[in-house]
């Protein structure tokens, strides 16, 4: 049977410890950033809103404050509030931890639609190169090698230069399509092994239709490789979108990890010591990629026995 | 003999992808909505008045913006091989020579830790592959290290090392206060600038570096040669000997693949520190959409990353007789 | 013919979490010097792991008792430097996966020169100038030394692990599975090559290890068939082959294509059955599950080896031996 029972192998997965704690540690960032907000009566942008009527009117006291400070701030309305900054404040009295939570949203969502974008296009890209062969992938694999080549950073900062008004969501786009040639390449190669399999040349006798074969036979023995794949495209957009964010060429809409670094780094905090303010984004960028690596090396182990150490 | 066949094929993608990349650098600005040239010089550059329209006048006619695309693409690439790469309006200079000043302080931190890096990072990942009690206690440390991005270490450096504990300077290249010139305490001033830089760039790479060979050499041990050495009373030395040879290999390779994201590392490094590399320019180009020097920038990221993709390949095939084979054959 | 190795009552196990698995138990047999010695059983039957226990013995594989005397000495009670020095000059092998043997990315002189020196010897000329000659001895060419195994055609690799192999002139020479990848042509060459190994007395005996008794019946002078980590017949190769005793011996026989019968025509019929599994064996007779001659005794004693002819032993209740219940 070359088809293995998914649900099977979701459960050696889940066995594995070094898949555990990636995917522990991963879905407490996810978790954090859902229910983040509820620790906090601050919005996004680090100000208090209080509703006046119809509108929303920020407030903030403008004072720089160290981590779990009390302060009291007077509201539009002349009301006293007391309020706590769970990770202080930043230069203009905006709170850190609201930004954080915020910012762990947006970096998250990016590098998941980047990721998605990302693996799409390199598994289909990857998948036609390797299934039709001949001119097709002679060409597609020369497109590959160039984008590979050719460093996606300076690509990026090339195009989000360009674009005056940046959202998440662009900077999502234009991650994911620079990404997706290492995905497109790995997938061609794995393609190329299942190709000429017993059971696909099968059902290639058995007349089957090539979308037949594509969906019904190689497909599902390429979903934990394409995982695998995204795992790392998500990683990769992660670490993209903070160093184009940390340029200063973020998303413009929005507060992100990447972001708070930026303004940290603009208005002097390390100079000053103002350590809750870049340590906390910086740490969590680093633990969330840490975290997917683990979750790869766990599959890798599951797929790849001989990695795997004697004992272990 | 395969060597040629090799270098033929290898010369020929490299001058397809510079064209590529030349070609998109070129196209662009032009995909952009709008002209981006005037948006450039709308843009909060502090132009004098008339100074915008002298300027509009003098790229309209540097790069014919009124011919038909084509020739625009011809111009460009004259003016490309003149070595002309368009004027700065940042910084009121040629882009060649904003390129000429900044490159060397890109090599100077880059050389070293890509290399430095690359030698120590599959040293400790060697290490590592083979002594599996060492490998428990070191592996988490290398993947937190591959995890962590260039300019979060580096912030932490300038943080404690600069600020902290005030140990080294951790701005700029030089202090601005010293002219350059070669002697004893400028060389040693510029030392101190250049240490934490290159640190944070060198060992946040250890980190892959080892990750990599360390898998590689676990894999390597295993492989069917090795067990041939042992079975015909190869020494513990002689098989280590044989297994490394062949898992630097692929870390060869894996070093050009790198240079991409190293260029990312260094461009948000010098960022963190003010070092005056091509980084810098790219960023500030950026950031006051200087168009024509990041252009420039641009171009000379991927000259640079292809040259070296370059050389590493012909080292690669010198090293690696499975590359030539598979050039005589078909 | 005096005896070269003496393995007696070896048993070689696998550690593993849930237990021993007993790849080999309790095996016993002699290799006489100028013979060659024939090892079949269906695969998984233990033959790897008894050969492979003389040469490299690695975790998880663990010697749990017995005693193999190579020339005076017991090879499971040498020190690590005493077994390294006797490889490859006094016992050397020729691995199943003999194509992939070699380092892809070293020439081949450099290979052997790499082992040779480890070995003692100290002009590396003369070490080439023998590979040389060798290489020209199989019919490859000389050049061969100076390429990377890459280079080659997987039969060419093949014939130059085998002069690797006995470069040194072992004593003995072990050939695990040496044919079991290759097509019937190269099939026959691998054995022309030992047959002129043994001639030009570059090797003593060999220890020549299948799952295809056809092979044995061309190369060996005695051999001895396992099954489930047990000896359970040995004898003479013609004895063997026309007057099998053991049931599982018949059977393996029978199951051979015959000569002048095509093989198209006559469906190659297996074993019915599978072999038990070896982590918890029986205490009788290993075979009981696919035997049809299984006596009510059988899966409750162990059956010893008794003689039925000059120098052919089986073990089986149907030629006695019961009695000591
Ligand atoms: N590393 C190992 N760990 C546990 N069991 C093993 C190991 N290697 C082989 N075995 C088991 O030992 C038995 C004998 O294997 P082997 O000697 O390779 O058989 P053969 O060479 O006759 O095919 C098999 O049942 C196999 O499953
Ligand atoms: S001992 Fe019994 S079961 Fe075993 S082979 Fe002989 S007859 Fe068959
Ligand atoms: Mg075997």
């Amino acid at each position: 049977m070359p088809r293995r029972n998914r649900m099977e192998t979701v459960k050696i997965a889940f066995r594995n410890r070094k898949f555990q704690f990636g995917f522990g540690l991963l879905m407490f960032f996810v978790i954090f950033a859902l229910i983040g907000p509820l620790f906090t009566n601050f919005a996004w942008d680090g100000l208090y809103y209080e509703k006046v009527g119809k509108v929303e009117l920020a407030s903030y006291s403008g004072r720089h404050l160290p981590p779990m400070s009390r302060e009291e701030i007077w509201t539009y309305t002349g009301k006293k509030v007391e309020v706590l900054h769970i990770l202080g404040t930043d230069i203009q009295g905006k709170d850190l931890y609201a930004q954080l939570v915020y910012g762990l949203r947006t970096s998250l969502w990016i590098a998941a639609l980047a990721a998605i974008i990302g693996t799409i296009l390199g598994v289909s890209i990857g998948f036609v190169s390797g299934y039709k062969g001949g001119w097709v992938d002679e060409i597609l694999m020369m497109v590959v090698n160039i984008m590979l080549v050719i460093p996606a950073i300076v690509l990026l900062i090339l195009v989000a230069a360009y674009l005056s008004a940046r959202s998440p969501e662009i900077q999502a786009l234009i991650i994911g399509l620079t990404g997706w040639p290492w995905v497109a390449r790995a997938v061609r190669s794995q393609t190329l092994s299942l190709k000429n399999r017993e059971f696909v040349s099968l059902a290639r006798l058995a007349g089957q239709s090539d979308l037949r074969i594509i969906f019904g036979e190689i497909m599902p023995n390429m979903v934990s490789y394409v995982f695998m794949a995204g795992i790392l495209q998500f990683s990769g957009a992660i670490l993209s979108s903070a160093t184009l964010d940390f340029i200063g060429l973020g998303p413009t809409t929005m507060v992100s990890l990447g972001n708070i670094l930026q303004k940290a780094i603009a208005h002097n905090a390390l100079q000053f010591g103002w350590w809750w303010w870049f340590i906390p984004p910086g740490l969590i960028i680093t633990l969330i990629i840490t975290a997917l690596f683990f979750i790869n090396l766990g599959m890798e182990e599951v797929f790849n026995p001989r990695l795997r150490r004697g004992g272990e | 003999m395969g060597f040629k066949k090799y270098l033929a094929r290898k010369t020929g993608v490299y001058l397809i992808t510079f064209l590529f990349a030349v070609t998109l650098n070129w196209l662009l600005p032009r995909l952009m909505p709008g002209n981006p040239i005037e948006a450039m010089l709308s843009s909060n550059l502090g132009l004098a008045p008339g100074e915008k329209e002298v300027l509009m006048e003098y790229y309209s006619q540097l790069y014919g913006l009124d011919k038909p695309l084509w020739e625009q693409f011809v111009n460009f690439w004259v003016s490309l091989f003149h070595g002309d790469l368009g004027y700065s309006i940042l910084y009121r200079a040629p882009v060649t020579d904003l390129i000429k000043h900044a490159l060397p302080y890109d090599v100077v931190i880059l050389l070293p830790a890509i290399v430095l890096s690359w030698v120590v990072g599959n040293w400790l990942g060697a290490i590592a592959g083979k002594n599996k009690k060492y490998d428990r206690y070191t592996m988490p440390l290398f993947y937190f290290l591959a995890s962590m991005p260039y300019f979060w270490f580096a912030m932490l450096l300038v943080y404690f090392v600069g600020v902290r504990a005030g140990w080294l300077p951790y701005q700029g290249a030089y202090d601005p206060a010293i002219i350059p010139s070669l002697s004893f305490g400028f060389i040693s001033n510029f030392l101190q600038h250049w240490i934490l830089p290159f640190l944070s760039l060198f060992i946040v790479q250890i980190g892959s570096w080892a990750i990599g060979m360390r898998n590689m050499i676990i894999y390597e041990l295993e492989a069917d040669y090795v067990r041939y050495l042992e079975a015909l009373g190869g020494s513990e030395k002689l098989l280590t000997k044989h297994a490394y040879r062949n898992a630097i290999l692929p870390q060869v390779t894996g070093l050009a693949l790198q240079l991409g994201l190293m260029v990312a590392g260094a461009i948000a490094t010098e960022t963190v520190f003010n070092y005056p590399g091509i980084g810098v320019l790219i960023m500030n180009a950026a950031l006051s959409q200087d168009y024509f020097l990041l252009q420039g920038a641009f171009l000379m990221v991927v000259i640079s990353v292809l040259a070296a993709n370059f050389i590493i390949d012909i080292i690669y095939a010198f090293i690696d007789p499975r590359v030539r084979t598979s050039y005589t054959e078909g | 013919m005096s005896t070269l190795l003496d393995v007696r009552n070896l048993k070689v196990y696998y550690k593993t979490p849930v237990g021993y698995v007993k790849a080999v138990d309790n095996v016993s047999f002699k290799v006489k010097e100028g013979e060659v010695f024939g090892v079949a059983g269906e695969s998984g039957c233990g033959k790897s792991t008894l050969v492979h226990s003389l040469i490299l013995r690695k975790p998880p594989m663990t010697h749990m008792g017995g005693q193999a005397i190579f020339k005076g000495r017991d090879l499971m009670q040498l020190s690590k430097e005493e077994e390294r020095k006797i490889k490859y000059t006094e016992l050397s092998i020729i691995p199943q996966y003999a194509m992939n043997a070699l380092n892809p990315t070293k020439k081949i002189k450099d290979i052997v020169w790499d082992i040779a020196r480890e070995h003692g010897y100290e002009d590396r000329s003369e070490v080439e100038k023998l590979l040389r000659e060798r290489l020209a001895m199989v019919k490859l060419s000389e050049k061969v030394a100076d390429m990377y195994p890459v280079e080659l055609s997987g039969g060419m690799r093949q014939r130059a692990t085998m002069v690797v192999s006995t470069l040194m002139n072992p004593d003995l020479l072990i050939a695990d599975e040496v044919t079991s990848a290759l097509d019937v042509t190269t099939q026959r060459v691998v054995l022309e090559l030992l047959h002129y190994f043994m001639e030009q007395g570059i090797v003593k005996s060999i220890i020549f290890v299948t799952h295809d008794l056809a092979l044995l019946d061309k190369i060996a002078d005695r051999f001895m068939v396992m099954y489930a980590g047990k000896v359970v017949e040995m004898g003479p190769t013609e004895e063997l082959i026309n007057s099998p005793s053991h049931p599982y011996t018949t059977m393996l026989i029978e199951s051979l294509p015959k000569i002048g019968v095509r093989y198209r025509e006559t469906k190659l019929k297996g074993i019915p059955g599978y072999p038990i599994s070896l982590l918890n064996p029986p205490k009788g007779c290993r075979f009981y599950t696919r035997c049809p001659y299984a006596m009510e005794h059988c899966p409750r004693v162990e059956p010893s080896l008794i003689e039925v002819g000059e120098d052919h032993v089986v073990a089986c209740h149907l030629y006695g031996g019961e009695s000591n219940e």
